[in-house]
């Protein structure tokens, strides 16, 4: 691991694919049936399988399925509030990710999810309300441009708007200094690890 | 000025404070099982890493398997390759791990407490969301992803941000057929699904105080759905006569020492909390979710609630969760049909829940149609049901009597829901699909309702069943 230059995630640029409704579950994004494997590969494609899909494979309404936002290439999701509540499988930012979604811009993240994308290098930004329900509306009316979102300026930006966007200190300065993958910074403490090991149970 | 729990486990197992402002938290045990594991294991392989403490992890099978049989290899080939990785990477790893074969296999949440292995003041930590159930015990425990299990297998440590803390105070007395279930149904209810976030909980009063062990586990089992990664509380007499004599605790004066540090691990009269919830017991009736997520939930006499008492911005989930289950307008829950019962998970699959749901199923038969599934949470608690006979109950009743698992909780292994099936189940999702069929339904309520629901055919106030029968 020591041979591995640090990624800084600082800006992404990405087609943006809304993803409207409150308190979307990792159920949701990931069924369990999909979860039997050992590895996280072919996850992509079965992202949001059953709001995508009837039980025949028919497509239903969808903006997974919708041409406009179907494009391949970097993507930038935009969210409403609690998007990855329930479960803790980080099968949900793998299959989101694996997609091609490389940042989520939303009112609120559950807990486990958000952490689970700061270690997959995936910032999770909210911005208020009011700017999602903009944000949503200028990409439903015009889709067709780049989503911008600037982890230094705290910005994001679509055509001639640009909005604040927060993020908390810690997983900022994960994703800003590279040290998102935080395993190597862990083990950097090992004498004090074996200390704390030693004192408790 | 006092501290919280929280506080004062988080800072015996803090390392270090790093530049991010996180803390690098010292995992004192982690639990694995099949499902959330075997990526993180060839993580750690790439990145030829070995593990620093492994015997501060145990593992076990729990999510894929079967519950009607578990010979070798399984039946489900995918499982059975599950299974076999799970093995493999413990051998590999030294790390303990409980198979079918060991007698003590089980739902992770189920079989770490059981063994003594959950005691209060530690850290537990677990790709698993349910892991807040550990926090019955006063730890500090919390669900974490794949890359997380493999920080903690490298380091056992994680680079974690510090909860802010809720005290939630439910006071008075729980009317009779009340469980703990109905009492983190209604919490959640109350509180929403999404008021949680970024908090712990902390459940105090008397309500809390007078439950059993068991019963608190539910309770802390579900902080998750309420947006709360941990919940706990504090520890008491009651958890140190759980604890005494379990096979993982120390014994004699050791365990004496060890239960006086337990007890001052709990939080101080004068902590500071970031707020204070105060809910009245005497408002609780038995519960049950009648949507799509655990916040949609109401008593047993209540109808469906109409979109208008909701916030706006909750609306659209609301209409969702209409649609979904097929609510019309004015419907009542109670009378509503049920195709499947399923009693178990780690919410609901202890002794105590199958006592509570034996006690209903002696007094019936499983309606005609009605497929009805105990599944025990852990072979211990199997063992220990069986010895007291509450398998040969619900066998009479018409309950299938199965081997220990997560089961139809979230439906990897064969106990799946099919089309769009109604599930009165024990369990803690509602989610749509989480039963196995992606169209469905399920109530989710107290074991002791579930064995109502599957004699009656149909959601039935469990207080009409059990009236005139001794406390
Ligand atoms: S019983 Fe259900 S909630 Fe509990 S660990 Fe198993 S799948 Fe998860």
């Amino acid at each position: 691991m020591s041979t591995e230059s640090l990624i800084r995630v600082e800006r992404i640029v990405g087609r943006p694919i809304p993803l409207p409704g409150n308190d979307i579950d990792t159920d949701r994004i990931i069924p369990a049936r999909f979860m039997t494997a050992i590895t996280f590969d072919g996850l992509g494609e079965l992202s949001f399988r059953d709001a995508r899909f009837d039980a025949e494979g028919g497509e239903l309404a969808h903006p997974m399925n919708d041409p406009r936002y179907r494009a391949k290439g970097r993507r930038v999701a935009i969210v409403n509030k609690n998007f990855g509540c329930g479960s803790s499988r980080e099968h949900a930012p793998q299959a989101l990710h694996r997609w091609g979604i490389h940042a989520l811009i939303g009112e609120s993240f559950a807990d486990i999810f958000f952490g689970n994308c700061v270690a997959m290098g995936i910032p999770c930004v909210t911005a208020t309300t009011a700017d999602i329900a903009r944000l949503m509306q200028l990409v439903e009316q015009d889709p067709a441009h780049d989503l911008t979102i600037d982890l230094l300026a705290r910005t994001a930006s679509y055509l001639d708007q640009t909005l604040p966007i927060a993020l908390s200190d810690g997983a900022a300065h994960q994703l800003l200094t590279g040290t998102w993958d935080a395993t190597r910074l862990l083990l950097e403490a090992m004498p004090k690890i074996r200390e704390v090991a030693a004192r408790v149970t | 000025m006092g501290k919280t729990l929280l506080d004062k486990v988080w800072d015996a197992h803090a390392v270090r404070e790093l530049t991010s402002g996180q803390t690098q938290l010292f995992i004192g045990l982690h639990l694995v099982h099949e499902v959330t594991s075997p990526q993180a294991f060839a993580m750690l392989r790439e990145a030829g890493l070995k593990m620093a403490f492994p015997e501060r992890t145990i593992a076990t099978v729990d999510h894929i398997i079967p519950t009607e049989s578990q010979n070798r290899p399984l039946g489900d080939t995918q499982a059975e390759v599950m299974l076999s990785a799970i093995e493999r990477n413990c051998r590999e790893h030294g790390i303990r791990f409980f198979g079918p074969e060991s007698g003590h296999q089980g739902i992770v949440h189920v079989i770490g407490p059981e063994m003594g292995l959950t005691r209060p003041g530690m850290t537990i930590a677990c790709g698993d969301s349910h892991t807040s159930t550990h926090g019955a015990f006063g730890a500090v425990a919390f669900g974490i992803g794949t890359s997380q299990v493999r920080d903690v297998l490298a380091s056992q440590c994680l680079a974690i941000e510090r909860p802010r803390v809720r005290r939630i105070e439910v006071s008075g007395k729980r009317s009779r057929g009340v469980f703990a279930k109905d009492v983190t149904l209604h919490i959640i209810r109350r509180l929403g699904v999404k008021a949680g976030v970024g908090l712990a909980y902390e459940y105090a009063g008397p309500v809390f105080a007078e439950m059993s062990m068991e019963e608190r586990m539910t309770v802390c089992n579900m902080s998750i759905e309420g947006g709360a990664r941990l919940g706990y509380i504090n520890p008491d007499a009651t958890t140190i006569e759980y604890l005494r004599g379990r096979e993982f605790v120390p014994s004699g004066e050791a365990f004496e020492q060890a239960a006086k540090t337990w007890l001052a691990t709990a939080s101080d009269a004068d902590a500071i909390w970031h707020d204070t919830v105060q809910i009245d017991a005497a408002e609780i009736a038995p519960t049950i979710t009648w949507g799509i997520n655990p916040g949609q939930a109401i008593g047993v006499d209540e109808a469906i609630p109409s979109a208008s008492e909701f916030a706006e911005d909750e609306r659209a989930v609301v209409e969702d969760a209409y649609g979904y289950m097929g609510w019309s307008r004015g419907d009542r829950i109670a009378g509503t049909k049920i195709d499947v019962a399923f009693i178990g998970s780690c919410t609901n699959g202890r002794l105590s829940d199958l006592r509570e749901a034996a006690r209903v199923a002696r007094r019936g038969r499983v309606a005609p149609g009605v497929k009805a599934l105990v599944v025990p949470g852990s072979q211990a608690v199997a063992r220990a049901a069986e010895a007291e006979g509450l398998d040969e109950i619900f066998r009479q009743a018409g309950f299938e009597w199965r081997l220990a698992g997560c089961s139809m909780c979230l439906a990897m292994n064969p106990d799946k829901l099919h089309g769009r099936q109604v599930c009165a189940s024990s369990s803690n999702r509602n989610f749509k699909g989480r039963q196995g069929s992606p169209g469905g339904r399920t109530l989710l309520m107290s074991p002791a309702m579930v064995a109502a629901a599957a004699l009656e055919g149909a959601v039935v106030d469990v207080r009409s069943l059990l009236a005139g029968e001794e406390g």
